[in-house]
């Protein structure tokens, strides 16, 4: 009996320990992801489904509070609702089911269609500054940022600059993967021999994971790169620092990233071809399997 | 057992074989709808192909290139000639009492459907041996898997002629028999309709462009 | 013969590719776990074939079952397939839970490669064969008897299909001794897949297993249609079926059309990696867009080829267990039959994230959203069949109930993410694997589980021990919203789906939440089982001779349980809806027929048994490359087709006399009963007659 008494004691302790480990964890877990935004765009998104949820409580709040009642009310034995075995149709009820749902749809398809513009992946951002413009590709297990305005290269780590909207351009040159920095907005798919758009506003500076979310294989978990927000001044001052000490992006070292591997930490390279992004998504659209040159041209 | 009098489309057996008529309502029914399903697979290559002969060229031959339209007029004409030749076969099914009849025609399609399937394969063969095979782009996969589907269709079709013939000749004209070639008469209508598309829209409109 | 020679024999396969062979060249844990879990199957294997030897059983197994085409006895054996697969893919699930559950900046127990067979397996077998068997044992077991048929139109093609379908999941069970399976998910989008990033035997494994099945679907899509427009009862017409049929209906017209999709896709995946064709490659003009849109176009009708069914099951467990005709028939049926059309126009939304624009993003979300419409009527249309009802909680009913709270809160999830901006944001996250199992858990499974509930004492004679059951019930409930409500959060907080190893320590609380419930719904299967082993043991105290133990509405409930082989001694007349309520109410129920005719049944056949193992021998052949076998089972599966086709005397006549001796012996049973009230429904003074109210 009483080893009986240790032993629940036991259990509700760790139970009640577990219970409050998950409890933190989850207070804080609350700053990531889209929930969390750093931008413009993934605010419109987190409010833009607040809205939805709200709208569709007008049928799912009906059934939540009737479905008890009705249970209750029509239990077996009860003598409160009255019994009626063969009633089968009111219109009136028939026109309040369909009819709502209805203008819900209507109203969430208006909003719908409004939103899928406006918040288009493809849609320049207002803005007075003209957009960085940075050119993704999507290898086996890492992401290679162009800067080619800068010239430069970084693998799986991107720096942008805040309050300036980023357009990116990308590709893969292997299977196909998904490009998304959830605290500043949606994903693209990114596929060989074809060019997609994003473009992305970060309000402030600051550090925001991004990552592949279509699975790719082995080293797919570890995809990951992070986001640098900074000023104008920092990056500039960042940009020319790496095109004055890093290697280029040469043949070898282009050879070297195709390969599927997890890097160990981020890379840079200090110059790069120029069409280089061009002739990787040309690579795949020609008669046979090129493979790419450093220097842009085929193999 | 009386059933109400129901026709399905296609060729009826109606009062002159009352009892196979009977029994051939859900079983052309249940036919006809797997020749639905059959042409959902056949409308599915047919979009899978409209997108690639264009987009999956890779630099390698075009339509023009490798069609030889002379051939695939005439067997588009072969095919359409067994579809006659088969219609016959029903006809002979439905109101000649001697199997004579019946067997000829089933014959004359046999050789018809096989001089199909032959000049298909020469075709075939030439494309080869001009380097248009299926591995060099995405366009001639696409013409590939679609036209030898179809070819495989008919040579399947072929096969079971001969296992009917032979029951003809083992089982004789019995309910089962019968109901089986009403089927295979709308199996073979059918592969000529697809290949009619098949003419039409990958050979003309691939040689027109 | 050395070994050598034997494996040259055998294509590609070596014995490095055995399980137990890795297990103990590389013994770390995740090889562990896959030996023992090919050992499991071994074992198990074994023992069945120990218990069927000492217990003689081979003989029944194989003249009463294996070759039988009786639909009913199909429908057990595709539900008994169901059943085996879901408890491999239940611990799969299990698994995976835990691994994430404490992978959070570690690696956990799994390798990357393993996990990733789990994710694929789990997803293929509890769609194709788990979801797929059990509404298709449903449909089959049930819904001839509902149209007061004797069987179905094609009844030894259903047997062909029951045996592809089961050649299907047995290559998916070798595949875990034998090799290993695809890391390409359910949906193996290429160019991964493909052979230049596939390389092995794995997707081949998912390729062959899948096309058998999408081949069986097929022909069980032509069969079920045929049967339901060509074998009805005379006076049954279309707008008398219980509902079941009518969701039965366009299951097997989305299956028709539907399934065509997923061969032609399998297939060219197929060539791609077998003889270098350009489908879906990254050069040479292939594109892996084809294969989503192929892949989707046969992807979202077959949730709603799963889904329906299900709707279907709870109509009738609703309507019956409240006592009362469904509420609003006919707006139910347009409504199914809207979602069946709908449901090909909207395929779209599984890739919003593609690049295509925002107008024709804005256009299939929109579609996608007007299905709600008719889903949220048939939600309301349940809800006012139980107003003026008289309602109770029985297992199958508590399970319904769960469905519409559980099920419209998917339904909340899947308008979100029918809105390209918001999809954009939680596309391929642990948000998407919540709505979806959201869908899936409580509308097929909770609907084949009532239904199985409901249709049991049908069956096998004897109804099941309802305490088990709602403890099941309770598991299952509290399981589903622990383990995946968790997943929305964490969807929201980025964390993706098939992903092995987490960074992000704020995950880890949510993880470990749904990893209980997951051990949860575990216990949930458990309990059924232990229901079903417990009811068999009191069987004789459970029995209902009378057939009709719930005071059931449809003709199914007007034959014994388990029903005579031929269904019907006599085929009904039907005049109306709930027929057999009507005939209870008119005095018409048990009634002794004027006269009795002969009835023809199909006899056994060995065909299907000898197609499905050829397809097993097929499909593993393909997979290894063994192309002698290839040949050789391709040829047996067709001679066994033709060879049928020569054999005349596929029927065997029940005279008339032998008819009526044993029907009316069950109707004097019958009369004899003392019939049950309704709150005495889970006692055993339920014999199967219900007390009818004036
Ligand atoms: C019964 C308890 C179940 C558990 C514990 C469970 C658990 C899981 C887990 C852990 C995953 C992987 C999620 C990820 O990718 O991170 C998954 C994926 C999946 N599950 Fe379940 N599941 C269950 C039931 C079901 C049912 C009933 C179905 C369908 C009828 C289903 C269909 C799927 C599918 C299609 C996937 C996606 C596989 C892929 O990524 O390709 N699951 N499930
Ligand atoms: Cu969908």
């Amino acid at each position: 009996m009483r080893r009986h008494q240790e032993l629940t004691k036991i259990l509700v302790r760790s139970a009640g320990g577990l219970l409050l480990l998950m409890l933190s964890s989850m207070a804080a877990a609350a700053s990531v992801g889209f929930i969390n935004p750093a931008g413009p765009i993934a605010e419109a998104l987190r409010d833009h489904l607040i809205f939805i949820v709200v709208v569709m409580m007008v049928v799912i709040v009906p059934l939540f509070i009737a479905l008890p009642w009705v249970l209750w009310r029509y239990r077996l034995g009860t003598k409160s609702g009255s019994y009626q075995p063969n009633w089968e149709f009111s219109w009136i009820l028939e026109v309040l089911i369909w009819g709502l749902p209805a203008v819900i749809v209507v109203v969430l398809g208006w909003n719908l269609w409004h939103q899928s513009y406006e918040l288009d992946p493809y849609k320049p951002l207002a803005s007075t500054e003209a957009p960085l413009e940075i050119e993704a590709i999507a290898l086996d297990w890492k992401w290679v940022f162009i800067y080619p305005e800068q010239g430069i290269v970084s693998v799986n780590e991107v720096m942008i600059v805040a309050g300036r909207p980023v357009s990116f351009r990308l590709t893969s040159g292997t299977v196909m993967q998904s490009f998304m920095i959830p605290r500043l907005g949606g994903q693209i798919y990114t596929m060989a021999g074809m060019v997609t758009k994003m473009n992305l506003l970060a309000s402030e500076p600051g550090q925001f994971r991004g990552l592949n979310t279509q699975y790719n294989g082995m080293g797919f978990a570890n995809q990951k790169f992070m986001t640098h927000a900074v000023s104008q001044a920092d990056f500039d001052r960042w940009a020319t620092n790496m095109s004055a000490s890093r290697p280029p992006l040469n043949q070898a070292a282009w050879a070297q990233l195709t390969k599927p591997s997890v890097l160990a930490a981020p890379q840079f390279f200090g110059s790069v071809a120029e069409g280089f992004f061009t002739a990787v998504v040309a690579g795949f659209t020609g008669g046979s399997h090129h493979h790419i040159k450093a220097d842009g041209t085929d193999l | 057992m009386k059933r109400e009098p129901l026709l399905h489309p296609g060729l009826n057996l109606g009062s002159t074989d009352e009892y196979a008529h009977n029994e051939a309502e859900p079983v052309i029914f249940g036919f006809w709808v797997f020749l639905m399903a059959d042409l959902v697979l056949f409308a599915i290559l047919f979009a899978t192909y409209a997108s690639m002969s264009v987009q999956g060229q890779a630099d390698g031959p075009t339509p023009t290139d490798v069609f030889d339209l002379p051939s695939a007029f005439i067997e588009t004409m072969l095919l359409l000639a067994s579809s006659i030749t088969f219609g016959m076969a029903s006809l002979a099914l439905k109101y000649k009492a001697d199997g004579l009849h019946l067997v000829f025609w089933l014959g004359l399609t046999f050789c018809l459907g096989a001089g199909f399937v032959g000049m298909e394969v020469r075709d075939f063969w030439v494309m080869t041996q001009e380097g248009a095979v299926p591995q060099r782009s995405g366009f001639l996969s696409a013409f590939f898997l679609l036209v030898a589907t179809h070819g495989i269709h008919v040579t399947a079709g072929l096969f079971w002629m001969i296992v009917l013939l032979v029951q003809l000749r083992v089982l004789g004209r019995t309910t089962a028999v019968k109901l089986r070639l009403m089927r295979l008469a709308l199996f073979w209508h059918m592969l000529d309709i697809v290949w009619v598309c098949i003419f039409t829209f990958v050979y003309l409109f691939g040689v027109a462009q | 013969m050395t070994s050598e020679s034997i494996f040259s024999l055998l294509g590609t396969l070596t014995p490095q590719d055995i399980s137990f062979v890795q297990t103990f060249e590389n013994p770390v844990m995740s090889e562990f776990i896959d030996g023992a879990a090919g050992s499991v199957l071994v074992v198990g294997m074994i023992i069945v074939v120990g218990l069927l030897t000492y217990y003689r059983g081979w003989k029944t197994l194989w003249f009463d079952w294996l070759t039988s085409v009786d639909h009913k006895k199909v429908g057990i054996m595709y539900i008994v397939v169901a059943f085996v697969m879901l408890a491999r893919a239940i611990i799969e699930g299990v698994l995976m839970r835990y691994q994430q559950s404490i992978a959070v900046n570690d690696p956990g127990i799994l390798t990357a490669d393993h996990f990733g067979q789990l994710f694929s397996t789990h997803g293929s077998i509890m769609i194709f064969f788990m979801a797929m068997p059990f509404i298709t044992g449903m449909i089959n077991y049930i819904m001839p008897q509902q149209i007061g048929a004797r069987d179905v139109s094609f009844p030894l093609l259903n047997a062909i299909s029951l045996w592809l379908t089961a050649a299907g999941a047995a290559l998916v069970m070798i595949s875990l001794v034998v090799g290993k399976f695809s890391t390409g998910g359910w949906t193996a989008y290429p160019p991964y897949t493909g052979i230049e990033f596939s390389p092995g035997e794995g997707v081949d494994y998912w390729i062959w297993s899948i096309s058998l099945t999408s081949i069986g679907s097929t022909l069980t899509g032509v069969n079920f249609a045929t049967t339901i427009y060509k074998n009805r009862a005379p006076g049954m017409t279309l707008f008398r079926m219980p509902l079941f049929c009518w969701t039965s209906l366009c299951t097997s017209v989305l299956m028709i059309f539907a399934m065509a999709p997923l061969t032609i896709a399998t297939l060219m995946l197929a060539l791609d990696r077998y003889a270098g064709f350009h489908f879906f490659t990254n050069d040479l003009g292939g594109n892996m867009m084809n294969y989503a849109n192929l892949f989707w176009l046969f992807g979202h009708p077959e949730v709603y080829i799963l889904i329906l069914p299900a709707f279907g099951v709870f109509s009738e467990v609703i309507s019956t267990f409240s006592g009362k005709t469904i509420y609003g028939y006919k707006s139910l049926v347009i409504a199914t039959m809207s979602i069946a059309v709908l449901s090909f126009t909207v395929w779209l939304h599984h890739f919003f994230t593609m690049g295509q624009g925002a107008n024709v993003n804005a256009i299939f979300g929109i579609a996608t959203m007007l299905i709600g419409v008719p889903t949220g009527v048939k939600v309301y249309d349940w809800l006012l069949t139980m107003v003026r009802g008289r309602i109770r909680l029985t297992t199958a009913m508590l399970f319904s109930i769960m469905f519409l709270v559980t099920f419209v809160i998917g339904g909340l999830t899947g308008v979100i993410l029918a809105n390209p901006p918001v999809d954009f944001a939680v596309h391929n996250s642990l948000f998407l694997v919540a709505h979806f199992h959201n869908m899936v858990i409580p509308g097929v499974l909770f609907g084949m589980i009532a239904g199985y509930q409901f249709w049991f004492p049908k069956a096998f004679g004897f109804r099941l021990a309802e305490r088990w059951g709602k403890a099941s019930f309770w598991c299952w409930s509290f399981g589903f919203y622990l383990a995946f409500m968790p997943l929305y959060a964490l969807g929201l907080m980025g964390a993706m789906r098939r992903t092995v190893e987490w960074f992000r320590p704020e995950y880890l609380g949510w993880l470990q939440v749904s990893f209980v419930g997951a051990l949860l719904l575990f216990s949930g299967f458990l309990f059924l089982c232990v229901q079903l082993v417990v009811s068999i043991r009191q069987r004789d105290r459970r029995r209902v001779p009378a057939g009709d133990p719930w005071d059931g509405r449809s003709l199914e409930w007007s034959n014994s349980a388990p029903p005579p082989e031929y269904n019907f001694a006599v085929i009904p007349h039907v005049s109306g809806k709930d027929a057999f309520t009507q005939m209870k109410q008119e005095g018409q129920a048990y009634a002794s027929p004027s006269a009795y005719e002969d009835i023809a049944v199909p006899k056994n056949s060995i065909v299907a048994p000898v197609i499905g193992i050829a397809a097993i021998a097929f499909g593993f052949a393909l997979v290894w490359h063994i192309w002698w076998l290839v040949a050789l089972s391709f040829l047996a599966m067709w001679g066994a087709v033709i060879a049928r086709s020569f054999v005349t005397d596929t029927e065997r006549v029940i005279p008339a006399s032998k008819v009526r001796a044993d029907h009316e012996a069950w109707l004097q049973q019958v009369r004899e009963c003392t019939t049950t009230s309704r709150e005495q429904e889970d006692t055993n003074s339920n014999v199967g007659r219900a007390e009818v109210l004036a």
